[in-house]
């Protein structure tokens, strides 16, 4: 599997990676999901960056390198609301060549202002295909509906986004039945939304604040074998790889699959350069506390610390060119 | 019939070469400058969405300085267009920031086999060539929409052998043959030519050129490929000018047992 995965890899996407890096707007969020670090009901420290804050976060990440961008924030209808996402993504179009978002799902009417902005991608994992598991993680607001978040990415290829990013957050429950899933939602989007990129990702669950244990852990020969089988069944869909996984891991999995890395990446709002510190504030039950602190808190930890020029070193080493603009701002214009 | 092989010509230009090389999917710009110069190639596609349009010198977009412009004729690609409006918009940036105003048309709706979107491909061909590009687009082996190109002013017709990356061969040769049959510009077959023979069939089929990247970029040594791929197209190209021997069905020996008669 593995043999054929890597050369129908390098047909279909040559010996290039492309990079990109995410940049958490907010961690604000009205969802209990019982593994994620911004859970409403986890007490952390919170901040909602405003659209300068997120240009000066973003000019790091484009000082690093990096031309693809992925802003991710909490579902929050207040804080990170659909003005508020179109007023980011137009802070930062047209230099950054492509913008995608992680966020909350929206109306399509939302998405349409946020892709006429400029806005490129958008990334919603169902995070578990099994209603079971999926009605006993999320224990509050709107991401309850499972039938809503399945219809997103649908939604956001009716208002116009071009890259359509998919996933399940591995850990939830039995790896082979979600892959299954996985791929049959793939087939469904390159019939019913043919005109738009697909990508996978394939997150796997890590500690995070509320100290979430997976209850099916997903091994590393497991991910591999994930991997391999989704590039056998779709050679030329894109697989994204986050910093969620150690290097040894990330390093084997690049050749059989992978097309899509970040690198160095923060995942807690203002990560980077400090942005939005002196709003930090702490809530407990989605009630406001103002506390002193340092650094908002992450919604889980990296795994792999490298950073993107070292990351570049790596891939370079192993035959891959590290591909940062592999985008043209122009295409996403709207007439 | 003279021993020097046809030079050919697209537009107002000369091309010794015959083998147009793409840019995409190397390891490095190091490997691929190196595969562009063994290919012997003089013009040389990249797409846009790689480039730095900015004007900035954008280090960490910076294939166009792997390839010497007075060394070869740049054919900016507009590949990520999926509408005629995108593809000339893409075009126009292109042309602003690389100065070439030639053009490889790219529009694939279709981001998993990047098959050409004809209706957008004619439109947006006959917008650009009244904007003074000289255009050369890539299309499905089509051969009314050939001609149809050919009448909005194109420069070449860029038929597909197979689906890009495909490394199929010529799957569309019997569609081929009626564009080569019919054409009254070049014809670059453009995709799938994933090994020297397919090269060098395109070639004895009368195309007038090839366009090859996956095969090479990919190679485990694609410099030494990059060679192969010129020998074939050289090979191909002399054996049509020369015109190949019929295939018959029976067989006939070298040394006709019947010489005495004549």
């Amino acid at each position: 599997m593995a043999q054929e995965a890597h050369e129908l890899t390098l047909r279909y996407f040559g010996r290039t990676i492309r990079l990109f890096a995410p940049l958490y707007l907010s961690n604000e969020c009205i969802n209990i999901c019982k593994y994620c670090g911004f859970s409403r009901d986890n007490p952390i420290l919170r901040v909602t960056l405003t659209p300068e804050q997120v240009a000066a976060e973003a000019r790091y990440l484009w000082e690093q390198g990096f031309r693809h961008i992925l802003l991710v924030a909490g579902e929050h209808p207040h804080f990170v609301s659909g003005n508020y996402l179109r007023d980011c993504v137009a802070r930062l179009h047209p230099d950054w060549p492509s913008i995608s978002l992680e966020v909350g799902p929206m109306e399509t009417e939302q998405y349409r202002p946020i892709v006429a902005a400029g806005a490129e991608g958008l990334v919603v994992y169902q995070e578990t295909y099994d209603r079971s598991v999926y009605a006993a993680v999320h224990r509050g607001g709107p991401k309850t509906d499972f039938d809503w978040r399945w219809e997103t990415t649908e939604r956001a290829y009716a208002a116009g986004f071009r890259r359509l990013g998919i996933g399940a957050l591995l850990g939830l429950a039995d790896w082979r039945l979600e892959a299954m899933a996985v791929a049959a939602h793939v087939d469904y989007l390159l019939r019913n939304c043919w005109r738009a990129q697909i990508t996978v990702s394939i997150p796997r669950l890590r500690p995070a604040a509320g100290e979430f244990q997976p209850p099916v852990p997903v091994r590393d020969r497991d991910l591999v074998q994930f991997v391999c089988a989704l590039r056998l069944t779709f050679p030329e869909v894109g697989i994204v790889l986050s910093t969620r996984e150690p290097a040894r891991l990330r390093d084997g999995l690049i050749p059989l699959g992978v097309t899509m890395i970040s690198a160095g990446s923060h995942t807690e709002p203002g990560g980077y350069t400090g942005q939005g510190r002196e709003d930090l504030h702490l809530t407990k039950a989605g009630r406001r506390i103002d506390s002193e602190g340092e650094y908002a808190t992450e919604q889980f930890e990296i795994a792999d610390g490298r950073s993107p020029s070292e990351m570049a070193t790596v891939l370079n080493a192993m035959g891959y060119e590290p591909v940062w603009k592999d985008w043209e701002g122009a295409l996403n214009e709207v007439s | 019939m003279t021993d020097k092989p046809q030079r050919l010509r697209i537009a107002n230009r000369e091309f010794a070469s015959r083998l147009i090389m793409g840019t995409g999917k190397f390891a490095s710009g190091e490997v691929m400058a190196a595969a562009i110069e063994a290919s012997g190639a003089e013009m040389v596609t990249v797409a846009l969405r790689r480039a730095d349009l900015t004007g900035k010198g954008d280090k960490f977009a910076n294939i166009l300085t792997f390839i010497d412009a007075k060394k070869y004729l740049l054919l900016p690609n507009t590949s990520g267009a999926r509408t005629a409006e995108e593809a000339c918009r893409l075009a126009r940036l292109g042309r602003e920031a690389t100065g070439s105003t030639w053009l490889k048309l790219e529009i694939h709706p279709d981001p998993r086999y990047l098959l050409p979107d004809p209706i957008e491909t004619l439109s947006a061909a006959a917008t650009l060539v009244k904007e003074g590009f000289t255009v050369l687009p890539y299309i499905n082996a089509d051969p009314v929409l050939a001609k149809r190109l050919e009448d909005a002013g194109c420069a070449t017709v860029m038929p597909l052998g197979s689906p890009i990356g495909s490394a199929r061969g010529i799957e569309t040769r019997a569609s081929i043959e009626i564009i080569l049959e019919q054409a009254t510009v070049p014809v670059v077959v453009d995709a799938g030519l994933g090994a020297p023979s397919h090269a060098a069939e395109a070639m004895e089929m009368g195309a007038d050129a090839v366009l090859v990247n996956t095969a090479i970029a990919v190679a485990a040594d694609p410099v030494r490929m990059a060679g192969a791929f010129k020998g074939a197209v050289e090979a191909g190209r002399i054996a049509y000018e020369i015109g190949l021997t019929p295939k018959r069905r029976q067989a006939e020996a070298t040394s006709p047992l019947t010489g005495f008669l004549t």
